[in-house]
């Protein structure tokens, strides 16, 4: 009998899944907020579970070297699980204003959290791409799921497609990797590799393949087609889980790949890097400009953060890999209130996806105006909010590498971005509204949400204890 | 707590205090607290502001009220605050000017006064903690903070294109203070700390502190605003209203020169020496290209704009004419004569721009314009304004015995020890100064009335009167006996002139 311990939370939750996916098919609609309940308490569940595993100085493989359970993963799992959690609240009121509030939503998320659960503690390459796969069939399938819309339908269409095309591709270059090593594990092949002659053609195919993997999970250019669509198409509950969550598994993907698998190749992977992450920036930013639709706008504005994230892990060493980690996490904090914020907005059926629907927002309500004033300025950098720091801690990293082009690229474009996030700000603060309807909203979303806004505040003055988690679960 | 965490943090708090309360409407009558509040907040600040003149020490360099904890522990980042010789002054101004700029906006803002006065709370303490930072980061911190204030300021309280003119000012500054941070971030991995006080003893290459020097003067230069980086700066001013033109020329500006002098001559001092003469033929443009500029506006907002940039010229001017004087003559009088002079001018500018964007926004109030066609021997209808605005105008111009003269005299003297081509076009000033302020006060305040509305013009009330007359005793105070103000900067201006005269190749 192996050691199971490790992968407790991973087990709690499969089994979780299957209870509230059983209990919610005997539930009539008038009592769907029993499976709302059970899913939090199935998060409870595992947050529980994953705290409560008692790590080892050494990182704890199981399963024929499998998984790996490691103060990273187990920081990750923690904090992946709170923003579904707060992906699952932020959605409530708005599922039943619209009569999608069904059982689906909430299984489909706990499949795509254990999804990248296993990515965040995979260990061998077909782990890696099992978890993947749990994740993205549970994307698509939640992209699709008001099923009467077909801008819907489209993006589910597009997401799969593409998102296909890219594991497909994921898949060739990991068993090129395979064939090269003879190792699936991802310490194997890391000392073959290094152990080999560098610069092999068939090793810099293995890896550029697997690089179109990572980045068509962060949507960096030019793999990014799908995700404005996706993010415009999707019913907003939808695009807020799509935009944060799964950014984590990406940092995830990308740190266990690139840097524990293939760290021996950086010199390949490095320069690709920087040519993504450029162009996502470059891409990202400007396009967000020209966009009216404020999901899409975000969506782009993933694509930029995305950018910022890859020049972290460009900087190639530990203080880099820490300020990428850092980013990703203050970015999904951000990401979550704004697209709480859309649902905030959309009330009562209503969708407030267009830009011009946030016009006058101060004069109608000037809390959330603030609370939306405090994340637009996080996603530019302003201080003394945590978007700031996160920022700085990425072109510190850079000019500590001495890649300090790369950091004056990097602000150089957040100062074109500046002028999107500006915009909505103008539109809060500076024009008359279309009506005078304050946004309405069930106490729990209003709490949350404040919550969300405020603690970007919080992290801004205090960011010491978060940056020193990050050095700690990275090293 | 120590003074400065009060001074920075009183008003911070207020203000979000006052977001949070709002104004309340009691049966139909809306309660003002928000002004009071402020008023009574920012006269505190005041106070605190004099108690720390009075236990200043005028005869130490070094930095005084220490507040020294470790903040972000993990970078070496402190939350390290002291004042010298040169935020002293600035730190005043600043505590001086707020309350009047509340006073001038009471009962006038309709349009959300609660979000207006605490907006200028908050600036006001970012502003402080700008002039107070002696940690890299944290004056960052405050220096890009301060932007988000005064960005709603200009945009909801503005005018017309408020929008098009506080998305320019955001933009430009920000675009400045990026370079700023990545320069930052640099000398921190060379000296391993974020102290400003290390960064000055950190011995650099030419190379590297030309290319330090370059992305501090982005920064500062739009702030100044130098030649040719001050297009913002008129559309700015223009759109803004009263109290945002006030604070934005009389302490905004003031951060340029304050960064030129607190990091670029320090810590770049070679750099500066190598560029002093681009630096020089940059501040004698602003000086004599904009005052040309300024004399054809119609605009009297605007032409107060383009005033403060050939002002602000000198004070660049004063600071970077030292490295020319070094190399005409080996006494140090002259420099730190110019860069006393740069310091003068910027607390005196401080003073009379104030001044003279109260007395627009006092006539912009009342006709709900600022085009000097509109006016016309307002003299006739509003004799105790036309007073006061001849007496800043005059100031403006460099009158002796106004605070406006001894900047200038100094640096033109400063100028004279390096050559005589500098101090002439230097000397321009006084003519055009006095062209472009004089002509506009012809235009608007003397002469025949010159339409029904300014016969319609009632004069100061006591409000705008106190405003006014509280700096005009500190223009005049100056001007007559600058001592306090120039024996508050000597140690550290010598200190400085010691430290930068010294190679660090």
């Amino acid at each position: 009998m192996p050691n199971l311990e490790p992968a407790f939370a991973e087990i709690f939750l499969a089994v979780g899944i299957c209870v509230v996916l059983i209990t919610d098919l005997f539930l009539p609609q008038s009592r769907r907020d029993i499976t709302y309940v059970l899913a939090l308490l199935c998060l409870a569940g595992t947050a529980w579970a994953s705290f409560a595993i008692e790590l080892d100085t050494v990182p704890m493989v199981i399963f024929t070297g499998n998984f790996i359970a490691d103060p990273l993963s187990q920081f990750l799992k923690i904090f992946t699980i709170a923003t579904v959690g707060v992906a699952f609240v932020y959605s409530r009121g708005y599922l039943l204003a619209r009569e999608l509030y069904k059982g689906e939503y909430y299984v489909l998320g706990l499949f795509a959290l254990l999804g990248i659960m296993v990515m965040i503690s995979a260990f061998s390459l077909l782990t890696m791409y099992l978890g993947l796969e749990m994740l993205s069939l549970a994307l698509y399938a939640m992209v699709a799921f008001d099923r009467e819309s077909p801008i819907a339908a489209e993006a589910a269409m597009k997401y799969f497609v593409l998102g296909a095309i890219a594991s497909g591709i994921l898949l060739y270059g990991m068993s090129i990797i395979y064939g090269v090593t003879g190792s699936l594990r991802l310490d194997q092949l890391a000392s073959t590799l290094l152990a080999s002659e560098s610069g092999q053609w068939s090793v810099l195919l293995g890896v550029a393949f697997i690089l179109v993997g990572v980045a068509f999970k962060f949507g960096a250019v030019p793999f990014h087609m799908w995700l404005p669509d996706v993010y415009q198409g999707a019913v907003t509950s939808v695009t807020l889980f799509i935009g944060t969550a799964p950014k984590i598994a990406a940092l995830a993907m990308a740190i266990r790949l690139l840097v524990e698998g293939l760290g021996a190749e950086a010199l390949v992977w490095q320069p690709m890097l920087i040519v993504l992450a450029v162009l996502s920036l470059a891409v990202g930013n400007i396009l967000a400009i020209a966009q009216t639709n404020i999901k899409r706008m975000l969506g782009y504005s993933a694509i930029s953060n995305a950018g910022f994230i890859l020049l972290g892990l460009v900087a190639g060493d530990q203080v880099g890999r820490e300020a990428a980690l850092f980013y990703t996490l203050i970015y999904v904090i951000t990401a979550a209130g704004a697209f709480g914020m859309v649902i905030l907005m959309s009330r009562g059926g209503f969708e407030a996806d267009q830009l011009d629907h946030y016009k006058g927002l101060n004069a109608r309500s000037p809390w959330f105006a603030a609370i939306m004033l405090l994340l637009m300025l996080s996603l530019i950098g302003v201080p003394p909010l945590a978007g700031f720091f996160a920022k700085w801690s990425i072109l510190a990293a850079l000019i500590g590498a001495d890649k300090t082009w790369l950091a004056a690229l990097g602000v150089l474009f957040s100062v074109i971005g500046a002028f999107y996030y500006l915009r909505v700000v103008r539109l809060m603060y500076f024009d008359t509204g279309l009506d005078q309807i304050a946004p309405e909203a069930g106490l729990d979303l209003r709490v949350l949400l404040s919550l969300n806004g405020l603690v970007l505040l919080g992290l801004g003055l205090f960011p010491n204890w978060l940056l020193r988690i990050c050095i700690a679960v990275m090293a | 707590m120590g003074l400065l965490s009060a001074l920075i943090w009183l008003p911070i708090c207020s203000g979000l205090l006052i977001l949070l309360f709002g104004d309340r409407t009691v049966g139909g009558r809306i309660l003002r607290l928000a002004q009071w509040l402020a008023l009574v907040v920012s006269f505190a600040a005041f106070l605190i502001g004099l108690l720390l003149y009075s236990r200043f020490d005028i005869t130490t360099p070094s930095m005084q009220f220490v507040e020294r904890v470790p903040w972000i522990s993990t970078f070496q980042i402190e939350y390290f605050l002291g004042v010298d010789g040169f935020s002293a002054p600035l730190i005043l101004l600043t505590t001086f000017l707020t309350p009047l700029v509340v006073i001038s906006g009471w009962d006038i803002i309709k349009n959300r006064p609660a979000q207006y006065f605490a907006s200028f709370l908050i600036l006001e303490g970012l502003m402080i903690g700008v002039f107070c930072a002696v940690d890299a980061l944290l004056f960052y911190v405050f220096w890009e903070a301060m932007l988000v204030p005064m960005f709603i300021i200009i945009g909801v309280w503005g005018g017309e294109q408020r929008v098009y003119a506080t998305i320019k000012f955001f933009l430009y500054t920000f675009l400045g203070s990026v370079a700023l941070l990545v320069a930052l971030i640099y000398l921190y991995f060379q000296a391993n700390s974020y102290s400003i006080l290390d960064f000055h003893q950190l011995p650099l290459s030419l190379t590297e502190q030309t290319l330090i020097f370059l992305a501090f003067l982005i920064a500062f230069a739009v702030k100044v605003p130098m030649w040719p980086v001050h297009t913002w700066l008129p559309d700015a001013h223009v759109e803004a209203p009263t109290g945002g033109s006030v604070i934005l020329a009389a302490v905004l500006l003031k951060m340029g020169g304050y960064g030129f002098i607190r990091f670029s001559l320090p810590v770049t001092p070679d750099a500066s020496q190598l560029l002093a003469g681009a630096m020089i033929t940059l501040s004698l443009i602003a000086v004599v290209y904009i005052g040309f500029v300024a004399l054809v506006q119609k605009d009297m907002k605007k032409l107060i704009a383009y005033s403060s940039i050939a002002h602000m010229g000198f004070v660049t001017l004063g600071f970077f004419i030292a490295w020319r004087v070094i190399n005409q003559t080996d006494s140090v009088v002259g420099i730190s004569m110019g860069i006393t002079g740069g310091m003068v001018q910027m607390v005196s500018h401080g003073l009379i721009s104030a001044a003279l964007f109260l007395c627009v926004g006092a006539l912009y109030d009342r006709l709900h314009s600022r085009q000097i066609s509109d006016y016309g021997g307002v003299v006739n209808t509003m004799p105790v304004f036309a007073a006061f605005m001849v007496l800043f105008a005059l100031a403006n111009a460099g009158l002796p015995g106004t605070s406006g003269f001894v900047g200038e005299f100094l640096v033109i003297l400063a100028s004279f020890k390096a050559s005589f081509w500098y101090a002439f076009f230097a000397g321009t000033t006084l003519i055009l100064g006095a062209a472009y302020t004089l002509w506009m006060v012809k235009r608007t305040i003397f002469g025949a009335v010159a339409n029904e509305g300014v016969a319609s013009l009632n004069d100061l009330n006591f409000r705008e009167t106190f405003v006014l007359a509280i700096i005009a005793v500190f223009v005049l105070g100056l001007g007559l006996w600058p001592a306090p103000l120039v024996d508050l900067m000597s140690p550290t201006v010598e200190n400085l002139v010691a430290h930068i005269t010294q190679s660090k190749l």
